[in-house]
């Protein structure tokens, strides 16, 4: 037979891992910031973009594609390579799946904090961004396939099954759930209103860490813990059932995020029953991953890789058994918009993405060098701290969200809310988010500790080159061998009809859900008295989601009486019909605001945005300084927003888009002769005025200032069907 | 524990066929995969888990 030899691409590999540490040590840093910003609320005071609503999906970005997506293209790069016995199958594909990937990267990095957002979690970046990552994610699958085009070895092993859905899937999703009519080169609306955006938004968010934080991962597993134990897996068997399985049912589940929300109850209950049955495959993977350790556990003692990965998979099993029992009702009527729900994803995100990334590394980097880890001392040190920081960040997040929710449904016997103020349930769990910022900087540490490491391992050891291989050429089968073969080991031959099966296997979930909730109307029933947005609310819409506020507030009531008796009538399918995107939020780190238009008067909301803390004490909202700064609104687009919403189905006339400027205007006076009803308010805008005016600059009235429209957004919140 | 799941779709018409469907559908897909896992040969699945430590035939 014979035999050819061929270099293995590592110089991609070193490029993906330097990425991984430099944008972990990034996406970490900026957590531990927002984790500071619950105690310091404005430390950040007046610098717009290094606000908590904008710095939030920066750090879930960061986090979610920068350190974990470098991480997974780092090990799929090392191990398809090897598990196919072949170079990648182009240096430049590899190359532009590195650049490209950076340069999106950069790009989420500068438009996040300059407040360029859709607001759909783990998709907030715009749409000429969102096109980038299609054709980048595409030129991944191609250097993918045809590498597995021209292997050098005849089966693909379970870890490119793995790959392989990821690939798909993950252009699925973010192909669908971005869907949007862009307005500038910058803005956009989804083409999904209310409870469809929702739907497709989850269905999106929940297979993101499906296929982009698990699948690939799980790959990785099959591929590095047998790699560093040094024996094959558990059960080979058990990975084939795992695989199939897993795909089948993840993909069903995203309704779970929307529990007790305005969708259809049906497909709520369709989530909850497939996130019940994913437990099995789910836990099925995490046995396999630990058993093939059986016999070498001894090697646990003193290998820190392999602690990295026992304790990356424990934490694998307990984030897939507490995501089911989150995903029962009852159970998700308690933790949903809690931190409990913070504790479960960093659960996921620092012990098995986190822990799977850093054994990986620590892996590799030694193999590539030639040589030996720098110091094992330190990175059991890293393993210590960095387990520690985990316990200490999720614990107290768990017991955050218990006392939270508690307090949220607690009734006096005379029926009223115990805890009426909302702050009170804030300021009850402070001492939870210092000990969950210590917990933040022990990771942060470790990780820190990593970089150190790593560092002087390169330093020490040898250049890192592509590597000399040599294998024999993948030979026909002839027709006689293919005969007497048993049927079902085709499929691992054949990756083109291994991938149809898989889309197959993704694609019934989605559609079962989606299309019945696009499609039939009877879904969605309207309701005669809500309206779309006047031109000034529209762009105070836009402004909260330009701010993030949608991190924080929910807009989104349940129909539990401890919310209706706080907020007010339960939300409503119908409700949400002009929402392009909807925002119902996921997490109330303050109350929920569907219902908040007319609760309070203009000036209190000017004075709150001003200075949450001057009208709440211990409030731990940002001031929004910016919004009053002495500069005119930009309104020269509220023609084409409008326009673009007409496109969608929002009912605007011609001539209300034709009066667009003087109707926004009118409203905005509006609002401005309320703010003058108060005497101080009068006094500091005249102040203010002189100041300006002495200064030599021109006074921009406030009814032409950013905080007017948002004002006139928020009194707006929920008055179609506010019931006196 | 269904009693929540029992009661929302029962005015389509038909209905009551969809749930026999999917029952159908699942147990399908698993019988299917355990029969397929389950006739594999002992050495193919040997062969098969061994392809990441046989990698290193490196020079």
């Amino acid at each position: 037979m014979e035999m050819q030899q061929f270099y293995y691409d590592n110089k991609i590999v070193k490029k993906f891992i330097y990425a991984t540490i430099v944008f972990g040590v990034v996406g970490m840093l900026v957590g531990l910031i927002l984790a500071l910003m619950f105690l310091f609320p404005n430390m950040t005071d007046g610098i717009s973009w290094l606000s908590f609503g904008r710095l939030r999906p920066l750090h879930t970005n960061a986090v979610i594609f920068a350190f974990v997506g470098n991480a997974m293209f780092a090990g799929v790069y090392y191990s398809l390579q090897r598990l196919l016995k072949a170079r990648m199958f182009s240096d430049f594909l590899s190359n532009l799946n590195f650049w490209g990937w950076q340069l999106i990267i950069v790009a989420a990095a500068v438009s996040l904090p300059l407040g360029y957002s859709t607001s759909k979690e783990y998709a907030e970046l715009e749409w000429p961004i969102d096109i980038a990552i299609a054709l980048i994610w595409v030129a991944f699958g191609i250097n993918m396939i045809g590498t597995i085009l021209k292997r050098r070895e005849r089966h693909l092993y379970v870890a490119i099954w793995f790959y392989i859905a990821t690939f798909v899937t993950v252009a699925v999703l973010h192909i669908f759930n971005s869907l949007e009519l862009p307005v500038t080169a910058m803005k956009s609306y989804s083409v999904y209103a209310g409870v469809q955006d929702a739907l497709v938004q989850w269905w999106y968010g929940h297979n993101a860490v499906a296929f982009f934080l698990t699948t690939p991962f799980l790959g990785l597993m099959y591929y590095f813990v047998p790699k560093a134990a040094n024996r094959p897996v558990y059960s080979y068997r058990l990975s084939i059932v795992h695989f199939w399985s897993l795909i089948f049912l993840y993909i069903w589940a995203g309704p779970h995020h929307l529990l007790y929300s305005a969708l259809p109850t049906w497909a709520q209950n369709l989530g909850v029953v497939f996130s019940i049955m994913l437990i099995a495959p789910s836990w099925g993977g995490m046995i396999n991953g630990l058993l093939t350790l059986r016999g070498v556990w001894d090697k646990v003692r003193v290998d820190p890789v392999l602690k990295f990965f026992v304790v990356a998979i424990t934490g694998y099993g307990m984030a897939t058994f507490e995501g089911p029992m989150l995903s029962l009702k009852n159970v998700n009527a308690i933790a949903h918009f809690t931190d409990w729900i913070i504790a479960h994803v960093h659960v996921g995100a620092l012990a098995w993405n986190g822990f799977m990334a850093f054994g990986i590394i620590y892996w590799l980097i030694p193999r590539m060098t030639k040589s030996t880890l720098y110091s094992i001392k330190l990175a059991n040190f890293h393993f210590w701290i960095g387990t520690l920081g985990i316990i200490l960040y999720t614990l107290p997040m768990y017991v955050a969200g218990f006392t939270q929710a508690s307090m949220w449904k607690q009734f006096n016997p005379d029926g009223t809310l115990t805890y009426g103020n909302f702050l009170e349930t804030v300021t009850q769990i402070m001492p939870m988010y210092w000990m969950r910022a210590a917990g933040g900087l022990l990771y942060l540490t470790g990780m820190l500790v990593l970089v150190y490491n790593i560092i002087q391992t390169v330093r020490a050891g040898a250049t890192i080159e592509d590597e000399l291989a040599e294998a024999p050429a993948l030979q026909q089968i002839s027709a006689g061998r293919i005969k007497g073969e048993k049927y079902h080991a085709w499929l691992e031959r054949k990756p083109i009809q291994l991938t149809i099966f898989a889309v197959i296997a993704i694609l019934i979930g989605g559609i079962v859900q989606i299309v019945p909730t696009i499609m039939i109307k009877s879904n969605i029933p309207t309701i005669a008295s809500v309206k779309p947005y006047s031109p000034l609310e529209l762009e105070g819409r836009d402004l909260y989601i330009r701010e993030g506020c949608v991190s924080c507030h929910s807009q989104m009531v349940r129909p539990f009486r401890s919310e209706v008796e706080r907020y007010g009538p339960q939300s409503k399918a119908g409700e949400f019909v002009y929402d392009h995107p909807f925002l119902w939020g996921s997490k109330r780190t303050g109350p929920d605001l569907l219902r908040e238009g007319g609760k309070y008067n203009d000036n209190w909301h000017f004075n709150h945005f001003y200075s949450p803390q001057s009208i709440s004490a211990g409030s731990i909202m940002p001031a929004y300084k910016w919004l009053f700064a002495n500069e005119a609104m930009d309104i020269s687009l509220i023609e084409k927003k409008m326009q673009a919403m007409q496109t969608l189905g929002v009912p605007y006339s011609d001539a209300d888009i034709a009066n667009a400027q003087k109707d926004l205007r009118a409203q905005a006076l509006k609002i401005e002769e309320n703010l003058k009803s108060d005497p101080d308010f009068v006094n500091s805008y005249d102040n203010s005025r002189k100041k300006v005016e002495a200064s030599g600059e021109k006074f921009v009235p406030m009814n032409e200032r950013e905080i007017v429209a948002l004002i006139a957004y928020i009194q707006r919140l929920g008055t179609d069907i506010k019931v006196k | 524990m269904f009693e929540q799941i029992k009661h929302n779709m029962e005015t389509i018409a038909g209905v009551a066929i969809y749930p026999i469907l999917s029952l159908l559908i699942f147990f399908a897909f698993f019988v299917g995969l355990g029969i397929w896992v389950y006739s594999y040969k002992k050495e193919k699945i040997e062969e098969l888990s061994q392809i990441p430590l046989n990698d290193s035939q490196t020079l």
